[in-house]
């Protein structure tokens, strides 16, 4: 027990034993990964495989059955969102959700990490580092120049990026991306493989992605999922070249 | 661009706005109107505090509230108390077989003053109270509904089943409350006679200087980083959470401050009007002040000052000529409003009017200013951007 809690904390994130049963149907069943810190994880399967599940079950949003998620020394599972979110953990969504009634520069300047509380929200100033730090990310996220336009004016690749910026400006330990290039076209798809290379520097990412060349340009490690468990894991050769995979996901 | 001092800021375009009601409330109004038609706009005013508080709730947040009425009855019936007591002095009420109590205490064969009446005895408990009672109730409501996130629809149907509920409890418990007549006959405050047209007058004023002060706190509110999260928190709820903000949190806090000024606005309404009852606090009052909010604009909260001034002339316009027409003209007017002008009186000022004063003070029209991508300017402030009366916040910086 003792020289398992200990191995437990070299990890970053320990997924072990993660069950969520909506109405007696398992979504996630007895589920286990590990990653390692500033590891690019990627987790691929066909649709209904739980993936998207996996990443609610982390960030809060869905709460576990059993099992559980501990994330830096930390149990997750009973916290509330807002306070996994403090842990250091950030969550993109498959579809952009960005804030469309603000400006590129507002969207970014309340998810920088201050002023979270209503009393903190009321004193918050709009200081020169705030301002520093929303430029610096907006440059990253190629939004610089559309700053001060209403989010709701940017395409969707623009959105899908400036949400992953707003997670970024939140300096998370762990984020967690929900297929990142859903629906761009080609070059925003290329821009974004380049975004993505450049953030995995120094971030561990959990990414759900399809796209099995992406996959390939990215991951670390890749978790094959099925029926809400770990089919296969490994290198993506290894995957590629496991029969199971080939049978449910990839094809022959 | 930057103008900070308070003498610039007058001058500016949101300043003017500023200036225009202060200028129609304090100067046009009390010198056009009669003694007894500035009463009557005071009695308005009161209800422009529960719109400047919907407009927070229900424009910004997204949380409709169909209960607001009960908020604003409350803090009507903590003033109508504790002038209700001063009334019922020992001599006053010496042919009573219980002399020193409310007189519909002892139509109700009451004896003895209940405990929660005995506070009111202190006015400045009474203060505390007006917004007290009020807040708390909100807390609680607030609470219990948004961390466990029930919200939209069902959230609106709950405020208007408590509006429901604290009606019938005031006019069942008749003895406590006095019932459906309300509390009445109220007359002095502080032994100031509240029934003279001079005090009517310094009463009106009173209700117009707290209008600012309620006006200005929610600019305050809407201007920093918490009034952009509201507007976030309406369309994304999600995305603030998972951007580390307790949604909940914010959702009661603007609860509460809607909830806040609906009860100053109550507690003006009792000394306007000289008496409080149910009829001002049930289902029907509850939507009629979202009608207000909604006729001058749910984004704006200029705009739902001069909503509740409209539509309660008009009201009263109405009442006094076809009395059984009015509830079809304001049905009317809401279908009006939802389905031709969503934003309100403000919406149609900012489409219309707002050009024309562009053309007339030469300024630039807002599509020209904002349609070249120029280089980000280094200091960023919130301060010193064009204002946009529609959304009652400054527009995104132009540089």
């Amino acid at each position: 027990m003792n020289a398992a809690k200990a191995q437990s904390k070299d990890f970053l994130l320990a997924v072990e034993g993660l069950t969520v049963s909506f109405d007696g149907f398992k979504a996630v069943d007895d589920l286990s990964f590990y990653l390692d810190p500033k590891e690019i994880r990627v987790i691929i399967g066909p649709n209904g495989a739980g993936k998207t599940t996996v990443l609610d079950l982390i960030c809060g949003k869905t709460k576990a059955t059993s099992g559980s998620i501990r994330f830096d020394g930390k149990e997750l599972t009973r916290l509330k969102e807002h306070q996994i979110v403090h842990s250091g953990v950030g969550r993109k969504f498959q579809t952009p959700s960005v804030f469309e009634d603000l400006t590129v520069f507002e969207n970014l300047e309340v998810s920088y990490p201050q002023g979270h509380s209503v009393m903190g929200a009321l004193a918050f100033k709009r200081s020169a580092e705030v301002v520093a730090a929303v430029e610096d990310v907006a440059e990253t996220i190629f939004l610089k120049d559309a700053l001060d336009q209403p989010a709701s004016l940017l395409s969707h690749g623009q959105k899908q990026w400036l949400e992953i910026g707003m997670l970024l400006i939140q300096k998370p330990d762990l984020l967690m991306l929900d297929e990142p290039v859903a629906g761009m076209s080609v070059a925003e798809r290329k821009k974004t493989a380049e975004l993505l290379r450049r953030i995995t520097k120094d971030h561990t990412v959990l990414v759900i992605e399809h796209d099995m060349q992406f996959v390939g340009d990215i991951a670390d490690r890749v978790t094959v999922m099925h029926q809400g468990k770990v089919l296969s894991e490994g290198s993506i050769e290894h995957v590629k070249s496991d029969p199971k995979v080939i049978e449910v996901y990839l094809g022959h | 661009m930057k103008n900070t001092s308070p003498l610039k800021w007058f001058a500016s375009r949101e300043g003017l706005y500023y200036l225009a009601l202060a200028l129609l409330l304090v100067v046009i109004l009390p010198l056009a109107l009669d003694p007894f038609r500035l009463n009557m706009v005071g009695k308005y005013l009161t209800y422009a505090f529960v719109a400047i508080g919907l407009v927070m709730c229900w424009g910004k947040a997204g949380i409709l509230s169909l209960g607001q009425g009960v908020f604003f009855g409350l803090g009507g019936y903590c003033m109508a108390m504790f002038l209700k007591l001063e009334a019922s002095t020992p001599e006053a009420t010496a042919i009573q077989s219980t002399p020193g109590i409310p007189d519909f205490m002892d139509w109700n064969q009451l004896t003895e003053l209940p405990w929660f009446w005995e506070p009111f005895h202190s006015f400045s408990f009474t203060l505390l109270a007006i917004v007290g009672v009020p807040v708390a109730l909100a807390f609680i409501i607030g609470f219990a509904m948004f961390t466990r996130r029930v919200g939209g629809v069902y959230f609106a149907i709950i405020t208007q089943a408590i509006a429901a509920i604290l009606t019938i409890l005031i006019i069942g418990q008749q003895g406590y409350t006095g019932g459906v007549n309300g509390i009445t006959d109220l007359q002095t405050l502080m032994g100031w006679d509240i029934r003279t047209d001079e005090a009517k007058t310094i009463l009106y004023f009173v209700c117009v200087g707290l209008l600012f002060v309620c006006l200005f706190v929610a600019r305050f509110v809407q201007n920093r980083k918490l009034g952009r999260i509201l507007v976030a928190m309406n369309a994304q709820e999600n995305r603030v959470r998972f951007s580390g903000y307790d949604v909940a949190a914010f959702k009661i806090f603007v609860f509460c401050l809607a909830a806040a000024f609906a009860g100053i606005g109550g507690a003006l309404f009792t000394l306007i009007v000289g008496f409080m009852s149910p009829s001002f606090i049930g289902i029907v009052a509850s939507i009629e002040m979202v009608i207000f909010c909604a006729l001058g604009g749910r984004l704006s909260i200029l705009g739902a000052v001069y909503g509740a001034l409209l539509v309660n002339a008009a009201k009263s316009g109405f009442s006094e000529s076809f009395p059984e027409l009015w509830p079809f003209a304001m049905g009317a007017l809401f279908i009006g409003v939802v389905l031709a002008f969503p934003n309100g009186l403000a919406g149609l000022y900012q489409t219309y009017v707002m050009p024309l004063e562009d053309r007339l003070f030469k300024r630039k029209p807002k599509a020209a200013a904002s349609a070249p991508a120029k280089p980000v300017p280094a200091a960023r402030q919130e301060e010193g951007r064009d204002y946009d009366p529609m959304l009652d916040q400054y527009s995104p910086e132009k540089s």
